[in-house]
This record gives C-alpha cells, sequence and structure tokens, in this order.
C-alpha cells in the first residue's frame, strides 16, 4: 500500500467538494432534515409520555446519529466511485499505479471525513435544538461509531461491486443498500420488540449489536462488552467478505471486459 | 533483422485472443514494441485495435495469450509497469469538475512526480495551454481538452505510452501540434509509443511502424512507406480501405 497514492485520491475528493457547494448542501441537508423530524418526534413523545419513558425515548436522536454513522460511511465508499464513474474519470484511475486496496482505502478515508462534516453538525443540532448531549454515551462513544463506520465501508464495497456488476442502472443501490437492511438492524427499536422469526437475523449484523448496546448504555449506564466483541467479530467477517466480492466482481467485469463499457458509458 | 528489431523491446503481446460471446475480437495477435518507436494500430471500426488496447492496459483481460512489458509479465507486475506507462484518448476525460491543475496535481501525486507544480507548468506551457490553468475542466473545447490530456499522460516521463485517437475530432491545427508534441517527446524521451487513430495522415507522419488489424488479425505490418508500396492502393488511406472491405492490402488477381 502506497499512502501517497490513498493521500492523493483523498486530495482529488477534497477539491471535488470545495469546488462543488451541491455537494456540500448534500452531506449536511439531508441529515439535519432527519434530524429535525426526529428530534420533533421525540419531543412530541416525551410530553405525551410518562417521565421515564420520557427520557428513555431521547435514544432516538442517538440513533438517528450512529446510524447516520453507517450511511455516510457507506455513502463514502460507493459515492466516491460513483463521482468517477459520472465524470468518466474511473479508466484513468484504473490504467494509474493504483491498487484496488489503495483506491478503497481513499474512499474509506473519505467516508471518515464525511462522518466528520455530518457528525459534528448532527451534534451541535441535537444538543442545541434538543438537549441531547450524544456525548453522554461516554467512552462507549468510540467502539460505537469504529464499529458502524466500518460496517458502513462493508455496505459500501457491496453497493459498489453490485454497481460494477449491473452497471449505472444500478447506482441507485449507492444509496439503498443500507436502508435494505434499516428494518433488521433495530436502530430504532429493541430487537426483543421485532417480529420472533427476524430476531436471529438482526443479531448477524454488527449494527445490532451497537445499537442494543446504545440503548442499554442510556437505560442503565453499562453494557455487556460481548456485545462489543461480537460487533468487531462480525465486522472483520463483513469487512473480509465485501473485500473480496468487491475484487472478485472487478476481476469479473475486467474477464467480460465490461469495465471499460462501463467506464465509457 | 532489421534495425528496429535489434531494439529493446518495450511492449509485447503473445498470441493474444479475446472472445467476446464466442466471437474473437482479438484472434492471435503478437507484437512487439521497440524502444523509442512509436508504432501504429490501425483497423476500421470492429477491427480489434480497442480491445488490444484495452488489454495492454489491464482493463480487459486476454481469454488466452500473454502481455509483457519491459521484459515482464503484465498480469504480475501491473503496478510497476503502469509506473512507467501512461494513457491518453479522445474518450476518457478527467474530471470535468475539477479544475486542470487541480486534475494534473492529483495524477502528478499519484504517479509520484517530483516537483509536480513546475512540471505541471513545464507541461501547460509545453502543450500551449499555460492559460488554461485555472479554467474547469469539464468547460474546455476538444482541443484545449486533448491537450490538458495528454498534459496528464506526459507527467510521469513515461517510457510507454498508450495514446487512443489523440487528434480525434480536433482542427487541422491543433492536430498539427499534438502530432508535433508527441514526435517531440519520443525524440526527447526515447519514449515507446503505441498510437490508434482513423486518420491517415497522423498515421503517416507520426509512426515509425504500423500494423493493420482486421477481424481481430494482423492482416499486415511494416513502415507505411513499404506498406503502401506493396498495396495496390497510392496511399495509407487506398490501403485502410482496401484492408477494411476486403481483409487483405492487394487486389485479387
Amino acid at each position: 500500500m502506497n499512502f501517497r497514492t490513498i493521500s492523493a485520491l483523498v486530495m482529488r475528493y477534497f477539491f471535488l467538494y470545495t469546488r462543488s457547494p451541491m455537494r456540500l448542501v448534500e452531506l449536511i441537508f439531508w441529515p439535519v432534515v432527519d434530524l429535525v423530524v426526529w428530534g420533533n418526534v421525540t419531543v412530541f413523545i416525551q410530553r405525551n409520555t410518562n417521565a421515564q419513558f420520557g427520557s428513555f425515548i431521547l435514544f432516538m436522536l442517538g440513533a438517528m446519529i450512529l446510524w447516520d454513522v453507517m450511511f455516510r460511511a457507506q455513502q463514502g465508499v460507493a459515492i466516491s466511485f460513483l463521482e468517477d464513474v459520472w465524470t468518466r474519470n474511473l479508466l484513468n484511475v484504473f490504467v494509474a499505479p493504483v491498487r484496488t486496496a489503495e483506491y478503497l482505502s481513499a474512499t474509506f478515508v473519505v467516508g471518515l471525513l464525511r462522518i466528520a462534516v455530518t457528525g459534528l453538525v448532527l451534534c451541535l443540532i441535537s444538543w442545541f435544538g434538543y438537549s441531547y448531549n450524544i456525548f453522554s454515551l461516554g467512552w462507549w462513544l468510540i467502539p460505537f461509531f469504529l464499529s458502524l463506520m466500518v460496517f458502513g465501508w462493508s455496505l459500501g464495497m457491496i453497493s459498489t461491486a453490485l454497481i460494477l456488476r449491473w452497471g449505472q442502472a444500478a447506482e441507485s443501490l449507492a444509496w439503498a443498500v443500507p436502508f435494505f437492511l434499516q428494518p433488521v438492524v433495530a436502530a430504532f427499536y429493541p430487537v426483543k420488540d421485532m417480529p420472533a422469526w427476524s430476531q436471529p437475523l438482526a443479531w448477524c449484523f454488527p449494527a445490532t449489536h451497537v445499537f442494543e448496546g446504545m440503548r442499554e448504555v442510556m437505560k442503565t449506564g453499562a453494557m455487556d462488552w460481548t456485545a462489543l466483541v461480537w460487533a468487531f467479530v462480525l465486522n472483520i467477517v463483513y469487512l473480509a467478505l465485501a473485500g473480496w466480492l468487491f475484487v472478485w466482481i472487478l476481476n469479473l467485469t475486467r474477464k467480460r471486459g465490461l469495465l471499460t463499457k462501463f467506464a465509457t458509458q | 533483422m532489421s534495425e528496429t528489431d535489434q531494439r529493446e523491446v518495450v511492449l509485447e503481446s503473445r498470441e493474444l485472443t479475446r472472445e467476446f460471446d464466442g466471437v474473437k475480437a482479438l484472434d492471435a495477435f503478437s507484437f512487439k514494441l521497440h524502444r523509442g518507436e512509436i508504432l501504429g494500430l490501425l483497423g476500421a471500426n470492429g477491427a480489434g485495435k480497442t480491445t488490444a488496447m484495452n488489454c495492454l492496459l489491464g482493463l480487459t483481460l486476454p481469454t488466452s495469450g500473454r502481455i509483457f512489458a519491459f521484459g515482464k509479465s503484465l498480469q504480475d507486475h501491473k503496478i510497476e509497469i503502469l509506473q512507467k506507462s501512461n494513457f491518453s484518448s479522445a474518450y476518457v476525460s478527467l474530471p470535468g469538475n475539477l479544475k486542470v491543475w487541480q486534475n494534473l496535481l492529483v495524477f502528478a501525486h499519484i504517479y509520484g512526480v517530483r516537483d509536480p507544480k513546475k512540471k505541471i507548468a513545464d507541461l501547460l506551457e509545453m502543450l500551449e495551454v499555460t492559460d488554461l490553468r485555472e479554467r474547469v475542466t469539464g468547460q474546455l473545447s476538444a482541443g484545449e481538452s486533448t491537450r490538458v490530456n495528454l498534459c496528464k499522460a506526459f507527467l510521469n516521463d513515461p517510457e510507454l505510452l498508450m495514446l487512443d485517437e489523440p487528434t480525434a475530432s480536433l482542427d487541422p491545427d491543433i492536430a498539427d501540434k499534438v502530432r508535433k508534441v508527441v514526435r517531440r517527446r519520443q525524440r526527447e524521451h526515447h519514449c515507446s509509443i503505441l498510437y490508434t487513430s482513423h486518420n491517415m495522415r497522423d498515421i503517416e507522419e507520426v509512426c515509425d511502424r504500423v500494423i493493420f488489424l482486421h477481424k481481430g488479425k494482423i492482416v499486415c505490418e511494416g513502415r507505411p512507406a513499404d506498406i503502401i508500396a506493396r498495396s495496390s492502393g497510392s496511399s495509407l488511406e487506398d490501403v485502410f480501405i482496401k484492408i477494411a472491405r476486403d481483409g487483405e492490402i492487394v487486389d485479387p488477381p
């Protein structure tokens, strides 16, 4: 891995974002809309339920922010790839001395930067608008963030692999893939309240362990370490599988001659 | 053995075959590109030029056959080979939403160019596009865009350069400038260039040697003047048309 190559690719995305204010709007506008809607719903529920549940319902805002961590990390990978497709730059990158791992690493860094920007804005709005401090989760916040970010990278690689396989017609998958999982990762409700058949499925995703952990920390101030260990073990599995899928499909597109067709469409 | 044959082989394909759905786009294509040589790859649409170029760049994997660059297998030493190579195509653009200098700076860093700012300034000056430095790439004309693409292709002083129709859709003045720049780079840097074009004037002026492809196979190869002499036509364009229509360079008896 060459860090110079990774930093060059990250620099490209930096230029892209600073040159296109509309991209910054996309980075901030939709998360803020989401937060305000969820924030208002939370306030409404708080005012119409008992005090104990009212204080607990704040987890909705935490879940919203943490969901966005995962979503932005996934977008960092998938949208960075699509930027190369949209600007017909993919071939320039693939005929340059750029290893697949370097290309993916650059998109991971972009994901991290996207999280930093969006996360900061959301934390500030939730603090000033709804008196919710995400940092009340304490040091648990760090493994929560890391775990969701890594899972977001995995989902990003899977989305990108699927787009590579099916071409630009499938590019809406860049946004859709995380939402395929949203119903089963228990972001906004506990696993125990999900239909019984879907509960074993829910535990197969690292994000579920994080969201359950977040609720536990908010409720009791402590959490079971094994949940975090599960999240990290599952993350390693998903990262390896997603990386393998991406490389396999990239080679498949080269074998079938689809890469050049796709890149010059 | 000719003088050309004695030079170091920079790029070579051996029995390269590429099939798409059972149809051979490239059929046992073998060739050598020597140090400091400009080799034209010619043929009508669908003859196999683009497939060959894509295989040689590692973008498409061949069905069978091997590719070697600088004496090393492309499959096993791809990054090392790409570090010493570059590519420009009339059909591949740099990101249109970045400024020219931003695009060039990114690629300069990818190729590990020393003193990238000076290098970019020198190349922009050489291609007479210094005034485009601050322009948004997507707003350039075809001629400007081609020259900026060439700047990108020259950034790492490549030993091997692949140019896919570099003068497509250019006016005669700009096309002439591009041809002269390509020749100059080859002279000054002893760069080996694989060059595709449908413009036979380009080929006669720029290429030392040409290969004509027809239905994925090499129909003839040699110096442009020798090929014309061997054919029943009076120009390379006549040869091109003859091959495109009949698949051979002389009229049947």
